[in-house]
């Protein structure tokens, strides 16, 4: 009976995972329903995944689903949103829940082969940093022997987190959460003496404590995380349009045109230029993208250029005011850098 | 059979239509049920491996053996971040089971108290009983889980006033704070087997002694101290052995560290919002089973005890509960299937039980449909287990009828 059972719920669970992990091409499929269905961060994370009280999704992760809705659809409101917890995001994108997951993932070599995605863009060069209570007196990460760790689980922060310590004699006490609200409670509330996530997440998770000043980001980072768009594997016209998106908008801050003067700039004598924005007579970009001549020019308007959408989400224009640092234009000591779009 | 020999009042095999034979439709039926099943089974199998295939992903359970990486704060058994997935299984196991057998006994007893109490005669404990039931009956269990883990357990003092109460009391061991209740951890020396042994010898006897004294109440009417010579045996003894030994069983202290306190045992809050809030969640429902198992006993049992001359707690407990129990313990049953799966909850909190640690190893291997299989596989294994022991109970307990 009990074996009967089993089999019978297996058997149901798998039909479900299995039914609708079936399309293989996903630009057809969102060409059909209309919109592009998106896995957000569902925590709040202010700067990458957040939704105001209207519902209105914003974000660096965000304006790329916008992006690829704007390149396919030439409007960027065709997009809905999943939020997703860190430990349903995969299965999420595997089933064909969501067709990109834009929610600071971090690309690996496991994730790449093992989870069955596909990654290539970077839209935020991201480290592992810990958070702790001023009042500690700690000023390394180093001091931190013997200290609770609040840390998020089913992330490769949780892996660096013990490999850390274990690297550096250290012991630490894990007190791990499946959702980010839940870790920044017991945060807030004394549970752990450290918070550990990517550093970007550090300072947006600092202004959601009682006493932002009460806290600070120690200095060491360690890890490389590299945070982008993922899509499922073996789709490369869908995997094409994401990773171009993403590189459009750095190829416009490259390139100088912004959310303001792109109608401006169609109108430029340079080659590129106009290649780029769709104004080349016989150009067939967008037609062997999948999609219209136009796409960049759609993107740009909706989100503006990368260096604009990180501004407004996490730089200058933002509460978290992080600096560009590695993710400032390769020509101005960065990371962000657009392959040749011709 | 019988009807068509009688209609046709021959020996003559009955002429019907084998469409309308009875026993080549029932296999006809089985055999088509079956074949249904298995074409299921086979075609979400089928499925499974082709959409795996399909994402160049694998399917098997040979990822169980890999490292695990990653660190877990409750275990029981030995576990480092380099021991294998399976191993971190078994830890996550092992801390569902506990949270289980724990929610288990304290529900079971304090739902008792609280069933019984509802139908007192004294107002005010009857009262409170009902508040007690009609609160916690009515809020999801989740919610008061947060409620004892943010509401409660995280105002407790704070680890650094802790270290400041200890500047001030040295000699303080127990301790509590927002990080869980710290006490002292015995520590078993040599010598420390004899001692459990008289221990073991000690519940032996007391439970021999009670045979005995209930034999001899019956038979002359007089019972024997009990209750002093039980705890003599079972208390006392292990004592004396203890001291006759040199005292093999010492206590680690716990100190104050650089962040945590150091060495003696630690119950964690994730542990105990969860043990709380499971445990009273259950109660209030198992009270209400006892109130209806005893209600469903006739008042006659209870008139009949008090003109035999037994107290009210006597006749309770000697009269009323064992026939009340016919009617609680099916009912139970499911109480207790419910609280060991709501122990998946735990998950909220941050405490390692089978499904956070596994849905760890989900994220990090990426085999859903594996580690999904497998807390299935075991969730169903706890949960027929328990049915199995309580049906054994159950009969037990039993009107055994003559």
């Amino acid at each position: 009976m009990a074996k009967k059972i089993v089999t019978a719920l297996v058997g149901a669970a798998v039909l479900g995972l299995g039914a609708t992990a079936s399309q293989a091409d996903t630009l057809s499929d969102v060409k059909a329903k209309g919109f592009v269905q998106c896995g957000v961060n569902g925590s709040n994370l202010a700067g990458f995944g957040a939704q105001d009280s209207a519902g209105n999704w914003s974000g660096l992760d965000v304006d790329l689903c916008k992006a690829v809705a704007a390149a396919v659809f030439g409007d960027a409101t065709k997009v809905k949103y999943t939020p997703l917890s860190a430990k349903d995001r995969f299965p999420a994108l595997q089933s064909g829940e969501v067709d990109i997951l834009s929610r600071n993932t971090t690309w690996s070599i496991s994730r790449d082969t093992q989870l069955g995605f596909d990654f290539r863009a970077v839209n935020y060069y991201d480290g592992q940093g810990f958070m702790v209570k001023k009042e500690l007196g700690v000023k390394s990460a180093l001091e931190l022997s013997g200290a609770s760790v609040c840390v998020q689980s089913g992330t490769t922060t949780e892996l660096n987190l013990a490999d850390y310590f274990r690297a550096n004699n250290m012991d630490f006490k894990p007190v791990v959460f499946e959702a980010q609200d839940e870790a920044d409670a017991a945060y807030n509330a004394g549970r752990c003496d450290a918070y550990t996530t990517d550093a970007s997440g550090l300072y947006s998770i600092r202004l959601k404590m009682t006493n932002p000043d009460d806290h600070m980001v120690l200095p060491e980072i360690i890890s490389k995380e590299p945070l982008g768009p993922a899509v499922r594997q073996n789709d490369s016209k869908w995997f094409d349009i994401v990773t171009w998106s993403h590189y459009a908008m750095v190829a416009a801050e490259e390139f100088g045109i912004t959310q303001a003067n792109v109608e401006e700039m169609k109108k430029s004598d340079n080659p590129d230029i106009k290649r780029f924005l769709g104004e080349e007579a016989d150009s067939t970009i967008g037609a062997d993208l999948g999609v219209p001549k136009d796409w960049a020019v759609q993107i740009i308007k909706a989100v503006g250029n990368y260096g604009e959408s990180f501004e407004r989400n996490v730089g200058e224009g933002s509460p978290l005011k992080i600096a560009r640092g590695l993710n400032g234009l390769w020509t101005k000591g960065g990371l962000q850098y657009a392959p040749p779009i011709r | 059979m019988a009807l068509a020999d009688a209609r046709t009042g021959s020996g003559e095999p009955p002429k019907v239509s084998l469409l309308y034979n009875p026993a080549l439709r029932s296999v006809v039926y089985q055999v088509v049920t079956f074949v249904v099943i298995v074409a299921a089974v086979w075609y979400a199998w089928h499925n499974v491996i082709q959409n795996l295939a399909r994402a160049n992903m694998s399917a098997g359970f040979g990822f169980l053996n890999s490292r695990a990486g990653f660190d877990i704060a409750q275990t029981l058994i030995a576990y480092s971040s380099d021991s294998t997935y399976f191993r971190a299984l078994q830890v996550g196991l092992i801390n569902t089971l506990v949270i289980a057998a724990a929610g288990i006994v304290t529900a079971t007893i304090v739902g008792l108290l609280v069933g019984i109490g509802r139908l007192s005669h004294n107002w005010l404990i009857a009262r409170l009983c009902t508040v007690y039931v009609e609160i916690f009956r009515n809020i999801p269990p989740l919610l008061v889980i947060f409620f004892w883990y943010l509401g409660v357990l995280a105002l407790l003092p704070s680890i650094r006033s802790i270290f400041q109460h200890i500047q001030e009391n040295p000699n303080a061991s127990f301790f509590i704070s927002n990080r869980g209740i710290y006490m002292p951890a015995p520590i078993f020396g040599e010598g420390f087997g004899v001692v459990l042994g008289a221990f073991l010898v000690g519940i032996v006897a007391a439970i021999v002694f009670t045979i005995w004294a209930n034999a001899r109440q019956r038979a002359t009417g007089k019972r024997p101290p009990v209750l002093w010579v039980n705890l003599g045996l079972i208390v006392l003894l292990p004592l004396v052995v203890h001291v006759l030994m040199g005292m093999p069983l010492s206590l680690d202290y716990p100190v104050p560290g650089s962040f945590n306190m150091k060495g003696g045992m630690v119950v964690g809050p994730e542990f105990l919002a969860l043990y709380l809030a499971l445990s009273l969640y259950t109660a209030s429902f198992i009270a209400e089973i006892v109130r209806a198992g005893i209600r469903g006993v006739s008042k006659g049992q209870s008139e009949a005890s008090y003109a035999l001359g037994l107290r009210a707690g006597q006749a309770t407990r000697l009269v009323v509960l064992p026939q009340a129990l016919r009617i609680i313990i099916p009912p139970l049953t499911s109480q207790y299937l419910n609280l060991i799966k709501n122990s998946s909850l735990a998950v909220a909190v941050g405490y390692a039980d089978l499904v956070a640690v596994g849905g760890t190893i989900l994220n990090q291997s990426g085999k859903s449909i594996e580690i999904i299989s497998i807390w299935m596989l075991i969730y169903v294994s706890i949960s027929l287990i328990t049915s199995l022991f309580m049906n054994w109970f159950n009969a037990k307990m039993a009107l055994v009828e003559r």
